[in-house]
C-alpha cells in the first residue's frame, strides 16, 4: 500500500514537472512579448504571419512558424525564388538527428572532437570545435545541420544561388546539366549541381567537402567521400521544407536522413536581416571569457 | 523508489526537458542546479558570436571584488528580448540572475538581468 502510495506521488511528481518544463519553454518563448520587450523583428508566436512586424535593418526573423501563413497560394512551378525562414527550427545544437553508426574511420575520426554540445561535449575551455573556437568556416554539410537560417534563393539561367544568413555565405548549385567533379579538390562548401526531380521538388547534390569541417555541432565526422542529397520541396507559395540524406560509406556504415522535412515560411522579400558571423577575432575572446577565473 | 530517487528522477527530467532552450554550447560546464543572484557593476559588454558576454565586477560580504563572466545567446536570438548592442555600458548598477559554472571560476550563464532603469530582461 505503501508503496502504491509511493508510486501515485512519484508519477504525480514527474508529470508536474514535465508540466513545469514544457510551461517554461512556452513561456521563454513568448518571454519578450510578455516582458514588454520591442515588438517586430520577426515578433513572438503566434502571430500570423501577416501581422508580423518588420524593421527597416536587422530583422532577426520568426521565433516559431506561424501556423496562419495566408494570403498563401498554389506553389509556383519550378522556382524557390524568396527568402526563406526556418524560424529556429534549424539550429541543430545538439548535432544531427539519430545519426548512422559510425565504421572504425568514423569512431576514431570522431573521437579527436570535442564539441560544446551534443554527444561529444566537454566543459567549454576543452572545446576545440574549429567554428566555435578558432572562427574557421562551418562549412558543409554543417551549413545545413547547424545554425540553418535564412535561406534566400536566387535563379540565374545556369544556377540556383542559395545565400545563407548564418556565416553570410552563397553556394552557387549549377543546373546547367554538368556533372559533379570525379576527383575533386576538397573545398570547404563542397561542390553542388541541381535538377527538378519533379515541378515543386529542387534535388541537389554534392560533394567534395573538406574533411577538416565538422558534419554538425555534436563533432559527428565526415570523410571527403561524403555525398550529401537535399531535396527542398516547395509545398505552397509560402511553404517549403528541406530533407538533407547523407552517404558517407568511410565514416557510417550506411546511408541515413540528416534532416526530415524543415519547414520554411517565406518572408517579404524587402526583409534586411542581422548579420549572423563567427569572426575569429571575436570568437577567441569569446572563448577566453570561459578561461578566466 | 524512495523519495530522494523521486525527486532526483523528476529534477533530470525538468533539467533534460528545460536545456535545449538555453544550451547552445558549452552547457557540460553549468551548474543548472544553482542559480545565484548579484548585484555589480557593468565592466565590459561583449555583444559578438557565438555569445555575448557582460562582465560584471561584483563585491562580496568583505568587500573583495570579483569580475564575473556572464554568458548570454548570440546577438540574433537576444535581439528579440529586448538587448541591444547600447544595452549595457560599463559603469552601469545590475543585478543579474545566472547559472554559475561547476568548476567554481567567476563565470556563468546569465538568466535574467535587472537594468539600472528597473527593466528585466530574459535570456533570451
Amino acid at each position: 500500500m505503501k508503496v502504491l502510495a509511493m508510486r501515485r506521488a512519484c508519477t504525480l511528481l514527474i508529470s508536474a514537472s514535465v508540466g513545469l518544463a514544457i510551461f517554461s519553454m512556452v513561456t521563454l518563448a513568448q518571454a519578450p512579448a510578455q516582458q514588454g520587450a520591442p515588438p517586430g523583428r520577426g515578433g513572438p508566436p503566434p502571430v500570423p504571419l501577416s501581422q508580423v512586424t518588420w524593421e527597416p535593418w536587422n530583422n532577426t526573423g520568426l521565433r516559431a512558424i506561424p501556423q496562419n501563413v495566408e494570403p498563401d497560394g498554389p506553389a509556383p512551378r519550378r522556382d524557390l525564388t524568396g527568402i526563406w525562414d526556418p524560424a529556429r527550427g534549424g539550429i541543430g545544437a545538439r548535432g544531427a538527428r539519430n545519426p548512422a553508426p559510425l565504421t572504425e574511420w568514423g569512431q576514431k575520426k570522431g573521437g579527436t572532437h570535442k564539441s560544446g554540445d551534443g554527444i561529444r561535449q566537454v566543459p567549454a575551455d576543452q572545446i576545440n570545435d574549429p567554428l566555435s573556437t578558432m572562427g574557421d568556416p562551418g562549412g558543409y554539410p554543417r551549413q545545413l545541420l547547424f545554425e540553418l537560417r535564412h535561406v534566400q534563393f536566387l535563379h540565374t539561367p545556369q544556377s540556383v544561388v542559395a545565400l545563407f544568413m548564418w556565416e553570410r555565405r552563397w553556394r552557387v548549385i549549377w543546373t546547367d546539366s554538368r556533372q559533379l567533379p570525379g576527383d575533386p579538390d576538397p573545398r570547404w562548401y563542397g561542390y553542388s549541381v541541381g535538377r527538378w526531380d519533379d515541378d515543386y521538388t529542387f534535388v541537389v547534390n554534392s560533394n567534395g567537402t573538406d574533411e577538416r569541417t565538422w558534419l554538425d555541432n555534436a563533432g559527428n565526422p565526415h570523410s571527403s567521400e561524403l555525398r550529401v542529397e537535399e531535396r527542398w520541396h516547395r509545398i505552397s507559395e509560402k511553404r517549403l521544407e528541406l530533407t538533407v540524406t547523407l552517404d558517407d560509406p568511410r565514416a557510417y556504415t550506411r546511408p541515413w536522413v540528416a534532416l526530415d522535412k524543415v519547414q520554411f515560411v517565406q518572408i517579404p522579400p524587402t526583409t534586411d536581416l542581422m548579420e549572423m558571423m563567427n569572426a575569429a577575432s571575436e570568437v577567441q575572446k569569446v572563448a577566453e571569457q570561459f578561461k578566466e577565473k | 523508489m524512495n523519495k530522494t530517487t523521486c525527486g532526483r528522477l523528476a529534477a533530470a527530467v525538468l533539467l533534460v526537458l528545460s536545456t535545449p532552450l538555453v544550451a547552445h554550447h558549452g552547457a557540460a560546464s553549468f551548474d543548472n542546479e544553482k542559480t545565484l543572484t548579484m548585484k555589480g557593476t557593468v565592466t565590459e559588454w561583449l555583444w559578438a558570436n557565438p555569445h555575448c558576454f557582460l562582465k560584471v565586477d561584483v563585491k562580496d560580504d568583505s568587500g573583495a571584488a570579483r569580475v564575473w563572466n556572464l554568458e548570454l545567446g548570440n546577438p540574433t536570438d537576444i535581439t528579440p528580448a529586448g538587448y541591444r548592442r547600447t544595452t549595457f555600458k560599463a559603469g552601469d548598477q545590475v543585478t543579474v540572475t545566472i547559472t554559475p559554472v561547476k568548476s567554481g571560476a567567476a563565470v556563468g550563464r546569465l538568466r535574467s538581468v535587472v537594468l539600472p532603469d528597473g527593466q528585466t530582461l530574459p535570456r533570451q
